[in-house]
């Protein structure tokens, strides 16, 4: 019944070891045409900077995406059909009850945060909670409680590091490399016919790389909403709520005023909504609906 | 020589083999026993609404005698129970009394009104979801250690040390040992 999740994770984990050898081929290109002191120097230390930086933005993830957003926290008294929906869901996944947050916001969303299932953080739209019934409301929340059960968020924050990587080390490329090969016209690694082809490749796919960097994350990011929906079925058991969810949140017109770049994989529908183009491109984060749909009718 | 030493590392990994298996079964096992108490705890605070619930509803409706005895029996039932599928008959037994009791309770408007009264139906509702959620839990945790437990060769393993499958939690089942509840 639940073989598509399976698929999925295989799936994904072609995905991140794309990301593997993409990283190490660019590696290479660049210890290969820039052997320069400083220039390894100045890769050491942004990547220590970056792995800094996204350990830290790991840790306080949750508190910077609500403080991002507008959250509140959602009480039992105020929201107890909600909160008492999202504690059965936690017992039927095995999970330790994430903090539950409301965004003041009339369009329909929800997104999940934190790094792993102690730390877990579903936020809702006053729009969705006014808009959606409790069958409904139940597959949205337990699809947010997936991405958390699959560590998605901390699969996010990875792909985030790697196509930061990618974008600082090509960068550097552009900047030192060239210095590297204008600077020394006799003896340097780049005479020869050879040596200029794969000087010429390694500069096209070094300037590609972070174009390909973030469609790899993408792919990533889509696959996992596939899967986070048929979790979301097997918990609820109930594929009819998530689909009329998907719709109702789909066809609704109010746009997300938080909404932002830094965020916008993290919601159940993409909230910058974009009129043209209905199917799932190469460039978005999230598949059409009708894709995934279509994915949780085929799942019994 | 080179084939005692063969022979020394076959019996090893077997060995190593058979704990890893083991080890595997007894892990799916407990976990499958988690699972149980977990039924046990939602069922456990759905019981403890009943007292004020009862205490509520005589306050407004005390001629409703047989309604509130039943309700109180189903309890009793739960309290008396020893085995999981007794508990899960009197959890039963209690939804379909709960549902005369909220209807009933249509025709008094002072005790709709009543915030405790609300409450309570809210937490009731709340608490059977919960029970139904614990016991998918437990299922899928049976499945998943039936499946370890019949699947070759790890089924050899099991036999050797005499581990048991486990049954699933079905609802009829359960409804059918309804009638063992004594009222």
């Amino acid at each position: 019944m639940f073989d598509s999740s399976k698929k999925n994770k295989r799936k994904t984990y072609g995905i991140v070891s794309l990301f593997l050898v993409f990283l190490a081929v660019i590696v290479y290109f660049i210890m290969t045409y820039c052997f320069e002191v400083s220039g390894t120097i100045a890769l050491v230390v942004s990547m220590l900077l970056a792995i800094l930086t996204s350990w830290a933005s790991y840790y306080n993830s949750d508190k910077i995406v609500l403080s991002l957003n507008g959250a509140r926290p959602a009480t039992k008294e105020e929201n107890q059909r909600m909160v008492e929906n999202l504690e059965g869901l936690c017992i039927a996944a095995g999970l330790p009850v994430p903090k539950l947050y409301i965004m003041d916001d009339g369009s329909p969303n929800a997104f999940a945060t934190g790094r792993d299932p102690e730390h877990g953080v579903i936020c809702v739209t006053t729009g969705l909670l006014e808009k959606l019934d409790s069958n409904e409301l139940e597959g949205v929340l337990a699809h947010e409680l997936s991405h958390i059960k699959n560590y998605d968020t901390l699969l996010q924050t990875i792909a985030s590091v790697f196509v930061g990587f990618v974008t600082i080390l090509s960068d550097l490329f552009f900047r030192i490399g060239i210095n590297v090969m204008s600077d020394s016209d006799s003896d340097n690694k780049a005479s020869g016919a050879v040596g200029l082809i794969g000087f010429v490749v390694g500069i096209i796919f070094l300037a590609l790389s972070p174009l390909f960097a973030n469609l790899l994350k993408l792919a990533l990011s889509r696959n996992r909403e596939f899967l986070a929906d048929s979790s979301a079925i097997e918990l609820t058991r109930n594929p009819e709520g998530l689909i009329s969810a998907l719709q109702k949140i789909s066809t609704d017109t109010d746009p997300l005023e938080q909404a932002n770049k830094s965020t916008e994989c993290m919601y159940i529908y993409n909230p910058i909504k974009n009129k043209q183009g209905k199917t799932s491109s190469l460039f978005s984060t999230h598949p059409s609906v009708e894709d995934r749909i279509e994915a949780l009718r085929n799942i019994h | 020589m080179t084939g005692l030493i063969i022979a020394l590392v076959i019996i090893v990994a077997l060995l190593a083999w058979v704990v890893m298996v083991y080890n595997g079964l007894i892990q799916s096992r407990n976990k499958v026993k988690n699972a149980f108490a977990q039924i046990d705890t939602q069922l456990q605070r759905r019981f403890d609404l009943i007292p004020n619930l009862v205490e509520t509803v005589k306050g407004y409706a005390s001629h409703e005698k047989e309604l509130l005895e039943n309700v109180t029996a189903s309890r009793s039932g739960y309290m008396n129970a020893t085995t999981n599928a007794e508990k899960m008959a009197a959890d039963n037994q209690l939804t379909s009394t709960l549902k005369s009791l909220f209807a009933v309770a249509e025709n008094y408007p002072e005790l709709k009104a009543n915030q405790n009264f609300a409450k309570l139906q809210d937490d009731l509702k709340g608490t059977e979801d919960k029970v139904a959620f614990s016991r998918q839990f437990y299922n899928d945790a049976v499945t998943m250690y039936n499946n370890k437990l019949q699947i070759f060769p790890n089924n050899i393993v099991a036999e050797m040390f005499n581990f048991k499958e486990e049954d699933l939690f079905k609802t009829e089942e359960a409804a059918k040992a309804a009638p063992k509840v004594q009222f």
